[in-house]
Parts: C-alpha cells; sequence; structure tokens
C-alpha cells in the first residue's frame, strides 16, 4: 500500500482494490498505517484520501546517512592506521 | 528487491597493497584499533566475536559478530546486530545486518567497499537507540580525522 501511496494519493476504496478486501477491512489498514504515522488521511465529501507521510521515511534516511558517515570515520582511521604504523 | 533504505555503501582507496589492507581489516588486533572495539578472538568462518566498543559516548555497548565469509584478499563478511546498547537484553532473535568488505586494486592503492545491509528488516524503534549523536556528529569526528591525518608528515 505504502509503494502505491509513494506515487500518489489514492482513495481507500483505491488501495483495497487490487487485494479484493471490503472497504471495511481497508479502512482497518489505513488506520493502523495512520496511527504508525506512515500515512495521512484527509476527508473530502464522503471521500477518505490517503497520502504518505514523508517524515517518518525522511527519518530512516537520516538515521542511514548518520550510519553512513560512521562507517566513514572507521575506514578514515583505518587509512591513518595505515600510514602511521606504531609496528610494522 | 532491496530498498534505498535498506543498505548503506561506502568506499575509500587506502594507499597500500592489498595484502596490508587485507591484514589491516582481518587481523582482530589491527580491526580493533580502527574500528574502535576490544574483540578478544580472531576472525575465523563461523565464529562469534564479541567486545565492548572503544569509542567515546558508546563505551557501554558490546559489539558481537558472527564471521560469515573470508575470502583472502577479496572478502570479509560478518553479521552482527548494529544497535544492541541495553545490558541484559537478549538480541539474539533479533534480525541482523551483514557487513561486508570488498578489496579492489585500483590506481593508487586498495580500494575497500563496505556495504552493511539488512535494515528495512531493523525496527524503527532499535535504529535510534545506538544513535544518539547523528550525522552532524559523525561528521564533525570525520573532518577531526582528516584533520589529523593531512597534519602528520608522510
Amino acid at each position: 500500500m505504502l509503494e502505491r501511496l509513494a506515487v500518489r494519493e489514492h482513495t481507500v476504496g483505491e488501495l483495497a482494490e487490487p487485494y479484493r478486501m471490503s472497504l471495511a477491512s481497508a479502512s482497518k489498514h489505513v488506520k493502523t498505517l495512520e496511527r504508525a504515522g506512515l500515512i495521512q488521511r484527509t476527508v473530502r465529501g464522503r471521500t477518505h484520501f490517503c497520502r504518505l507521510n514523508p517524515k517518518p521515511l525522511a527519518k530512516a534516511d537520516e538515521w542511514l546517512r548518520a550510519y553512513e558517515k560512521l562507517w566513514d570515520v572507521r575506514l578514515a582511521r583505518l587509512q591513518a592506521l595505515l600510514r602511521h604504523p606504531d609496528n610494522d | 528487491m532491496p530498498s534505498a533504505t535498506d543498505r548503506i555503501e561506502t568506499q575509500i582507496v587506502l594507499d597500500a597493497p592489498r595484502t596490508r589492507v587485507w591484514r589491516a581489516i582481518t587481523d582482530v588486533r589491527e580491526f580493533n584499533e580502527w574500528f574502535g572495539v576490544a574483540l578478544t578472538a580472531p576472525f575465523v568462518p563461523g565464529a562469534t566475536v564479541s567486545g565492548r566498543i572503544t569509542i567515546p559516548e558508546y563505551q557501554h555497548v558490546t559489539m558481537t559478530a558472527r564471521v560469515e565469509t573470508v575470502e583472502p584478499e577479496h572478502r570479509f563478511a560478518f553479521r552482527w546486530h548494529p544497535n544492541s546498547v541495553e545490558p541484559g537484553v537478549d538480541y539474539s532473535a533479533e534480525p541482523t545486518t551483514l557487513v561486508t568488505f570488498t578489496l579492489d586494486e585500483v590506481e593508487g592503492g586498495t580500494r575497500l567497499t563496505v556495504v552493511e545491509s539488512g535494515f528495512d528488516a531493523i525496527p524503527e524503534s532499535r535504529r535510534m537507540q545506538a544513535f544518539r549523536g547523528n550525522a552532524r556528529g559523525w561528521e564533525l569526528q570525520l573532518e577531526n580525522v582528516r584533520r589529523h591525518l593531512a597534519a602528520v608528515p608522510r
């Protein structure tokens, strides 16, 4: 569901369709994703529209960037070790 | 298909022969020095090695890794829990990430590529635990090391 929402906004009905689940079931799934902060829901008229909440994914990305930098630090220390061996 | 959030990859060209780089990453005493840990057993395929992290701020963390691959002078890989920080907690049932070091001979020496994969399986609550700092913090550390490298005569 999240992959499809990454492309564009979907109604709950649209989300349900490929799985052939009832609107009620789909609604339950949507509520779970909403509670997890992964999607945002807006109601226009009687239709519920869902879109991806970009913040949690940005957090995952931020975490990965920090982690990558940590590896860069380790590799820089490796470089330093190779240049100045104490006992070679 | 692995997503963009499932792995990190970074690399460095080291001004040293392949044999020397291999030793630096697979001889546990040398590994300890640059990685910042105090592992007490050698890297042997199938072995599990453990030790405290020696980097400031993370000295309460124990690293435990299972050695997966040792292809001399080409590839070295281990599995671990990248953020097992709480003492007394059993992380053995939690997903691991795979760290793979690959060596290639290039102009200027040896290129070391590090890939760590499997992050998608790690729950978000676990991810943040090990990293009270952030990318900025590590950027500063990196700057420090680089400055040190530039300052010391070759």
